[in-house]
């Protein structure tokens, strides 16, 4: 009887944790339809050559145009400035944290890289916009700071953390009989770090750097304040937007049913469609890092 | 999205109603049970308003306002722009037409009457390190045009303008591109999209100019003066300070408004709506 009843509470555990799961699911296949269903009028009405390789955006101007050219390349230089700086930086922090600092160190240092984890998007903007345009301005004589350096400078401190963590792991679940392997044959740690660890520890750190992509091509808050969201075709020392700002900045305005707004729910399409390219990437180096 | 959040804003308002009922149920009225409601006029059925998209925030916040004092009404806004409203309620398609601009004579022939609800001032900002104090509106259209580059060629240092301004689709540059007469021809180097952000950006460079609804301007930066007339609610009110435009309720000339729209009217204009205008960033005219 007791038997019984406990195979009945387990019975309906599994089910409530099914049906919390299924909501997950559910709720990423809603978002789904419900960006393919309309984000595809946008592209349609456009035109899909003219909307996605269109140089010029100009939603409210009386003959409007909508090509996104500009956020797109924005949105990839953007992300690929922040990797250029923020990898190496995140991934040599990795390596002295995961196999040369002394355990106070280590404690200290991961506390700091968790709280810059926890830092809200909107004060790395700020401080973004207080100290780093101006900076920028007066560090390289330009007029205004506010440019696509500055984005990639406040992405690159914010994809810092997920690189760091991630990485961290994957080096750590190295197993510890090949260092000692290669320490015994003769190697320096240096050399049995870079030659041994790293190499084994690679997809992990791969998946590290796909997951810091994510997070900086997703970021739409920080960098609509420093970056100066003028809809300019991508240069370093220019103002420019994003894919995720083109959206947020004129979503609150443009009417349900206009092409702008079906012009935005399309830019958003297309993001959408970016994060899945990555998330796919995620997984296969995810895959191939679990089979070793 | 917007149904989300107008279905949350419905559950709010509901659940304040509720709030309000249970307290004011003992001491207004004694026997609520059924008489209660028949002894007073209730006000009931739909204001339907239709024009100038600068004016959303104040309308907004009217119409909720107005909503909220009397249970049963609601208030619709379509944002069209002037030009659409002004000929909806030409054509009888909603109660009050929205203007951000005054009535020109011949609509005014065609039959239409214009109040004018507030006035829409847009202060020109620069850092306080910059020596500019005034410019003439005919300047400003040009610097924002690109014609006038550099603060040497209007008196002030010699460094590079830089143009910062709003989004689009936003009232605040709407406003000021109309009345500057620079619509779709302005080189911001930045956007943004608030007002505060507006202001950060222009006190944190010397180089920048930039613009802001005038009831939000604070200290960090320098408002200028344009044709000589330093922006203040006497000077908006008056018209002589330039860069301003009239917000307008448009209604059809010696037609009676429904009673739920008449009520609307006679309570936007009356005075006693005067701090929900102010809140909302425009100077009251009444």
């Amino acid at each position: 009887m007791k038997q019984k009843s406990k195979q009945i509470f387990e019975k309906v555990i599994h089910g409530f944790f099914l049906i919390l799961g299924l909501i997950t699911v559910g709720l990423v296949l809603l978002i789904t339809v419900y960006l393919v269903v309309s984000g595809i009028p946008g592209i349609v009405n456009i035109g899909f050559f003219d909307f996605i390789f269109g140089k010029q955006w100009a939603s409210t101007a009386a003959e409007p145009s909508f090509g996104i050219l500009p956020f797109i390349l924005t949105s990839i230089y953007g992300t690929a400035g922040a990797l250029v700086v923020g990898v190496p930086v995140g991934f040599f922090t990795a390596v002295y944290l995961a196999k040369f600092a002394k355990s106070r160190t280590k404690e200290l240092v991961g506390a700091a890289v968790s709280l810059l984890a926890g830092i809200p998007s909107v004060v790395y903007g700020l401080v973004g916009m207080m100290v780093l345009v101006p900076g920028i301005r007066k560090v390289f004589g330009l007029p205004d700071g506010a440019s696509l350096l500055a984005a990639m400078i406040v992405l690159a401190v914010m994809i810092l953390p997920s690189i760091i963590k991630v990485s961290l792991t994957a080096l750590e679940a190295v197993p510890r009989e090949y260092e000692d392997a290669s320490l015994a044959l003769g190697a320096t740690p240096v050399e049995t770090c870079f030659r041994v660890s790293v190499p084994a520890a690679k997809s992990g750190i791969a998946a590290a750097v796909v997951l810091g992509v994510g997070r900086a091509i997703g970021e739409a808050m920080a960098v609509i304040m420093v970056s100066g969201n003028a809809p300019n075709m991508p240069s370093l020392f220019q103002s420019v937007r994003f894919l995720t700002t083109a959206v947020s900045s004129e979503m609150s305005y443009a009417t349900t049913g206009s092409l702008q707004s079906q012009a935005l729910f399309s830019i958003a399409l297309v993001l959408f469609f970016f994060i899945l390219l990555i998330n796919a990437a995620l997984n296969y180096f995810l895959k191939r890092s679990r089979e070793g | 999205m917007k149904k989300t959040a107008a279905f949350l804003c419905a559950l709010l308002m509901a659940v304040s109603l509720l709030g309000g009922c249970s307290g004011n149920g003992e001491e207004q009225t004694p026997p609520a049970d059924e008489g209660g409601e028949q002894q007073v006029e209730q006000l009931s059925g739909t204001v339907s308003t239709d024009g100038s998209t600068s004016m959303k925030t104040v309308i907004g916040a009217l119409g909720e306002a107005f909503e909220n004092a009397n249970d049963g009404v609601s208030l619709s806004y379509n944002p069209t722009g002037s030009g659409s409203g002004i000929t909806a309620v030409a054509e009888g398609r909603c109660d009050i037409g929205l203007s951000s601009r005054s009535l020109k004579q011949e609509e005014i022939d065609q039959g239409l009457t214009e109040t004018v609800l507030a006035y829409d001032g847009i202060a020109i900002i620069v850092n306080p390190e910059n020596t500019v104090t005034d410019l003439s509106l005919e300047t400003i259209a040009k610097i924002y045009t690109g014609e006038i580059t550099n603060w040497s060629e209007v008196g002030g240092p010699d460094s590079e303008i830089v143009l910062i301004g709003r989004e689009a689709g936003s009232g605040t540059r709407d406003g000021f591109e109309s009345i500057t007469g620079t619509e779709d021809a302005c080189l911001y180097r930045q956007e943004l999209t608030s007002t505060g952000d507006v202001i950060a950006a222009v006190a944190s460079n010397p180089n920048a100019i930039g613009y802001a609804s005038l009831a939000s301007v604070d200290e960090t930066v320098v408002v200028l003066s344009v044709e000589g007339v330093v922006p203040s609610e006497e000077t908006v009110k008056d018209g002589s300070y330039a860069v301003q435009r009239p917000f307008v309720l448009v209604t059809r000339t010696g037609e009676q408004l429904s009673a739920v729209a008449e009520a609307f009217f006679n309570y936007a204009t009356s005075g006693e709506a005067n701090d929900i205008i102010s809140a909302a960033g425009v100077v009251p005219a009444n």
